[in-house]
């Protein structure tokens, strides 16, 4: 084996510094297999070494949390002793490389985090983001990252329910994809990662070990640079069927209690899976590396160690378990194999063929890995742009809507969700292109919404109040179908943690999203962290996405947003402030890129949820829609299209420009449709709560009226939101 | 009545086929792969997914599993036979319909509504059915039916026509085919007409809250018929 110096050290992404950290820590120079270990369980992906300091100032208890950050996904309680099991993770770099196996096994990774837990996946969401339209690469990255996660998604049988797709141009060289699960467990047949016990058995189960993805963790925490392609073999490549099977047999083999402890092998494969079971039990884990399957001839213990193959899962058994583990394993046709067992050594001590290849105590790979203070800057808040009656001048409202609902980012996204099986399990009650995704929860009156957001250039103009914008989007967007809000997971999507504006940019959206989830109390109980989205030393604008969870207690009183009834009355909950800066309508109309996002008042946001979804439970409300991207004006066209019907809008009388009334996009708004004869009791409640309000038309056939603008056709206005699309992917 | 829902590795749609027949009253029975013998049924279904991931043509592996003798015998008995989607895919594998599954016209996954006008003649599918323009959902790669003009012929000449895909008022045309198919059509019965093979999903459209609740009368009606 060749000699490990600090140059080798280096080439697997370490730095000097940590190299010299393992000598002194061992007491000795690591072997190869052993730098190999050392490298992927100290990188960024698996140590959190830049980010964990922020991270553990979360708000992540909560009394219906049962499980928070550090295990394989986040539970939380759903009431009659289900639960759900949840989590978000990315799969940026390896989809940029090689989008359709890249997509697909991002999916792939965040549905084993969650049947690891023991729940039967139930739902899918993804927040994907790429790079310009007209960048060359970003058409061929779509088609393929749609396929992919459909590819999985669909063949698995698990619907996917909701998602979010942007452009921008900062991704244009370092693509997002973020895969988001949800699953349903007994909260009495919930599994963990913890081992415990001494000489139980470790159980290697599912596809076999090759040579795909080794290192694929050192390349997620890796900078991209003009020789990526080179990386491509270091993508892994994913068999949905595989992971079916391995699904249905882990099910079987957790009807009864022969599993202690079980940990898929997702990043760094089957390092991180040992490391993590025995770290959390304090025990010693012995492997013998020569019997575990491999795909491929001739693989040695370092590449076994770091093979990322996917479909694989580790468990540590009961003893006198293994036969009847065996059966059921043999059943669905996938490969079973006692490769080791727990000691009380606290070390990982490997085996290949009778010699001993490595013995590292375990504790120098979690506890003692490195954790960093990075320097951040902080930001400061831009100044306000003033618009003025000028900026307005020869805009009609029609031309301006019609843009804005053609625009890549507020534009339909059927083309990508039609590919996708939304309605497999036969609970899904709503398909994605709402504001959440729901399912019922099988068999039970209940249903469970969820949703995923982002929004970049908030984050990006100002990290603290995009930070904090999200966690708001995200309740409400819950809010509006019906739903309690009960917890979210985050994925981290940031530039080079080196950087100190990069590290600032995290630094405050953390602290950002932090302040909205306790106010909201609205707890983070699972996520992942995403550094180095960068290329040519260019990062990605600062994307948290949050993923958000919430309950409906009768599923039959959820609601969705398309307007329901001609003569019903249109009100707006929550004031409108006129906040165009960062808006679409700034960005695509006015070409004002600059400016502070909308401000975040908590209290009103929380005050105009909670009676929102009072009036939701009170069957006040036939549909509902929060107010986002485009503003009023877009939300309303966007219930008008959804419902095949039009509104008359009220002359207006505000004291704002009429384009700041309908096109800001100031946060905690609802636009809620109410029947005639509800309207005095829904006034009433809303004024008895302190919600301000206004009422701006009333429920028609096929047209959109506004005062002195010609009639705009809803079938006209739906062509446009769709097409644009279909025609970029098509041409 | 008794049915029995098949399971291969990779079905997706078997426990939605089992909730659905049972919601309509079926006593149904789950059969894996790899038994011999189907339990006694008066129904066989084979459910949608991706058997043995769909890595060769879709259902070619299926076609040659343990349980398939079985059914094939039920079928030439005369048994009802189901192939929803994959078990549809599967049917045209075994040879108990004619035709080919190509990949859908513009390569693409399809997951959506969509209306078929069933064919209400002699058989015991849609027999007697109170609406005959249904809107079902599919969800599929591999839908688009193709035949040899003999065959197409022979299958229009002897009502082997089962379901063609139409638009809300049962209007048959180029606009309302979602995936190429030849004729539009979206599923066939063999020649005696006790097997039927079908892209579109009854099963998940069978609640009001759902998509769609049209499935419910598929089911509704295929029990009454069959007492």
């Amino acid at each position: 084996m060749i000699e490990v110096n600090e140059k080798i050290a280096i080439d697997h992404g370490l730095k000097k510094d940590e190299y010299k950290k393992i000598c002194e820590l061992l007491k000795r120079n690591p072997n190869l297999t052993e730098l190999g270990i050392f490298s992927a369980m100290w990188n960024e992906h698996c140590s959190y070494k830049s980010s964990k300091k922020h991270l553990k100032k979360l708000n992540t208890k909560g009394k219906k949390v049962i499980q928070g950050p550090g295990e394989n996904a986040g539970v939380i309680d759903i009431g009659d002793d289900d639960a759900i099991v949840f989590k978000i993770e990315s799969h940026n770099h390896p989809s940029f490389i090689e989008p359709y196996q890249g997509a697909a096994t991002g999916v792939g990774g965040i549905l084993r985090d969650v049947f690891t837990m023991g729940a039967r996946p139930i739902a899918n969401l993804n927040s994907i983001h790429f790079g310009s339209p007209s960048n060359k690469k970003t058409k061929s990255l779509l088609r393929g990252v749609v396929q992919g996660i459909g590819g999985y998604g669909n063949c698995i049988g698990v619907p996917t329910i909701a998602g979010q797709t942007s452009f921008d141009e900062s991704y244009n060289g370092n693509i997002l994809v973020n895969a988001m699960t949800l699953g349903l467990v007994k909260k009495d047949k919930i599994f963990y990662s913890k081992a415990a016990g001494l000489n139980k058995p470790v159980i290697y189960v599912g596809s076999k070990t090759g040579r795909d993805g080794i290192h694929g963790a050192s390349m997620a925490s890796a900078k991209f640079d003009d020789k990526i392609e080179e990386k491509k073999p270091t993508v892994q490549v994913g068999d949905p069927f595989t992971e079916k099977l391995l699904l249905e047999a882990c099910l079987e083999l957790m009807r009864d209690d022969s599993i202690i402890a079980i940990q898929d092998m997702g990043a760094a494969g089957l390092t991180s899976s040992s490391v993590e079971m025995a770290s959390k039990g304090k025990l010693g884990i012995e492997l013998h590396l020569d019997k575990v399957p491999c795909r491929e001839k001739n693989m040695s213990p370092y590449e076994i160690m770091l093979s990322e193959s996917q479909e694989r899962m580790l468990i540590v058994l009961e003893n006198g378990k293994e036969k009847k583990a065996k059966e059921i394993f043999d059943k669905w046709n996938l490969d079973f194999s006692v490769i080791g067992k727990t000691t009380n050594s606290k070390n990982i001590e490997l085996y290949f063929d009778k010699n001993k290849v490595a013995n590292i105590p375990i504790d120098l790979l979690s506890e003692e890995a490195p954790e960093y203070d990075r320097k951040w800057k902080k930001s400061k808040l831009p100044q306000k742009i003033k618009f003025t009656k000028k900026n307005f001048k020869n805009l009609k409202i029609t031309d301006v809507l019609k843009k804005i609902l053609a625009s890549p980012n507020v534009c339909s996204k059927e083309w990508i969700w039609e590919q996708y099986d939304h309605t497999v399990m036969g609970d899904t009650i709503q398909k994605p292109g709402g504001d959440a995704g729901v399912v019922r929860v099988h068999g039970s009156e209940k249903a469970i919404a969820a949703t995923v957001d982002s929004s970049a250039s908030y984050c990006y103009a100002h990290p603290l109040s995009g930070g904090k914008q999200i966690v708001c989007e995200t309740w409400r967007n819950l809010i509006s179908v019906g739903a309690e809000p009960i917890a979210i997971t985050n994925c981290l999507n940031f530039g080079n943690p080196e950087k100190p504006e990069n590290m600032g940019e995290f630094v405050e959206c953390v602290e950002g999203l932090n302040e909205a989830s306790k106010y909201l109390n609205f707890p983070v109980v699972s996520g992942n962290v995403s550094f180095y989205n960068e290329t040519k030393d260019k990062g990605i604008k600062p994307t948290p996405t949050i993923g958000g969870v919430g309950l409906i207690k009768k599923y039959k009183d959820m609601i969705t947003m398309d307007l329901k009834e001609t003569g019903n009355i249109i009100l707006v909950v929550g004031k409108t402030e006129g906040h165009l800066d960062q808006s679409i309508f700034a960005k695509e109309i006015l070409n004002e890129k600059k400016g502070p996002p909308p401000e975040i008042n908590l209290f009103n946001e929380k005050n105009n949820g909670e009676t929102v979804l009072k009036l939701i439970k009170d069957k006040l409300i036939r549909s509902a829609h929060d107010v986002s991207l485009g503003g009023i004006m877009t939300g309303i066209a966007k219930m008008c299209i959804k419902g095949k019907k039009g509104i008359n809008f009220y002359k207006y009388k505000g004291l704002i420009d009429k384009f700041e009334f309908f096109f800001s996009e100031d946060q905690g708004r609802y636009i809620i449709e109410v029947k005639k004869e509800n309207v005095d009791k829904v006034k009433k409640i809303l004024d008895k709560n302190s919600n301000h309000y206004d009422l701006i038309g009333e429920v028609i056939e096929g047209n959109i009226s506004i005062n002195d603008e010609p009639t705009l056709s809803v079938d006209k206005l739906a062509d446009y939101n769709k097409n644009w699309l279909n025609k970029y992917m098509v041409n | 009545m008794k049915s029995s829902v098949i399971i291969f590795p990779g079905s997706n749609c078997d426990r939605d086929m089992d909730v659905a027949l049972k919601k309509f009253g079926f006593k149904n029975k789950m059969v894996w792969h790899n038994d011999n013998v189907i339990p006694k049924s008066d129904l066989v279904v084979l459910p949608g997914g991706f058997s043995y991931g769909d890595y060769l043509r879709c259902g070619s592996i299926a076609a040659k599993s343990n349980i398939i003798n079985s059914v094939i015998e039920f079928a030439n008995k005369g048994g009802l036979v189901i192939g929803i989607c994959n078990g549809f895919q599967i049917l045209i594998e075994t040879g108990l319909v004619t035709g080919a599954l190509l990949r859908n016209k513009y390569l693409k996954f399809i997951c959506k509504n969509i209306f078929v006008k069933a064919n209400k003649t002699q058989n015991k599918y849609f027999n007697k059915i109170k609406k005959d323009i249904l809107e079902l959902h599919i969800a599929h790669n591999d839908g688009n039916y193709f035949c040899s003009e003999d065959d197409l012929k022979s299958m229009q000449d002897n009502d082997q026509i089962a379901v063609r895909y139409c638009d809300s008022n049962g209007e048959i045309s180029e606009y309302s085919n979602p995936n190429g198919s030849i004729q539009n059509i979206a599923g066939v019965f063999n020649e005696k007409k006790n097997i039927l093979g079908m892209m579109p999903h009854p099963e998940r459209v069978i609640d009001s809250c759902l998509s769609s609740n049209d499935g419910s009368y598929f089911f509704e009606n295929l029990l009454s018929n069959m007492k």
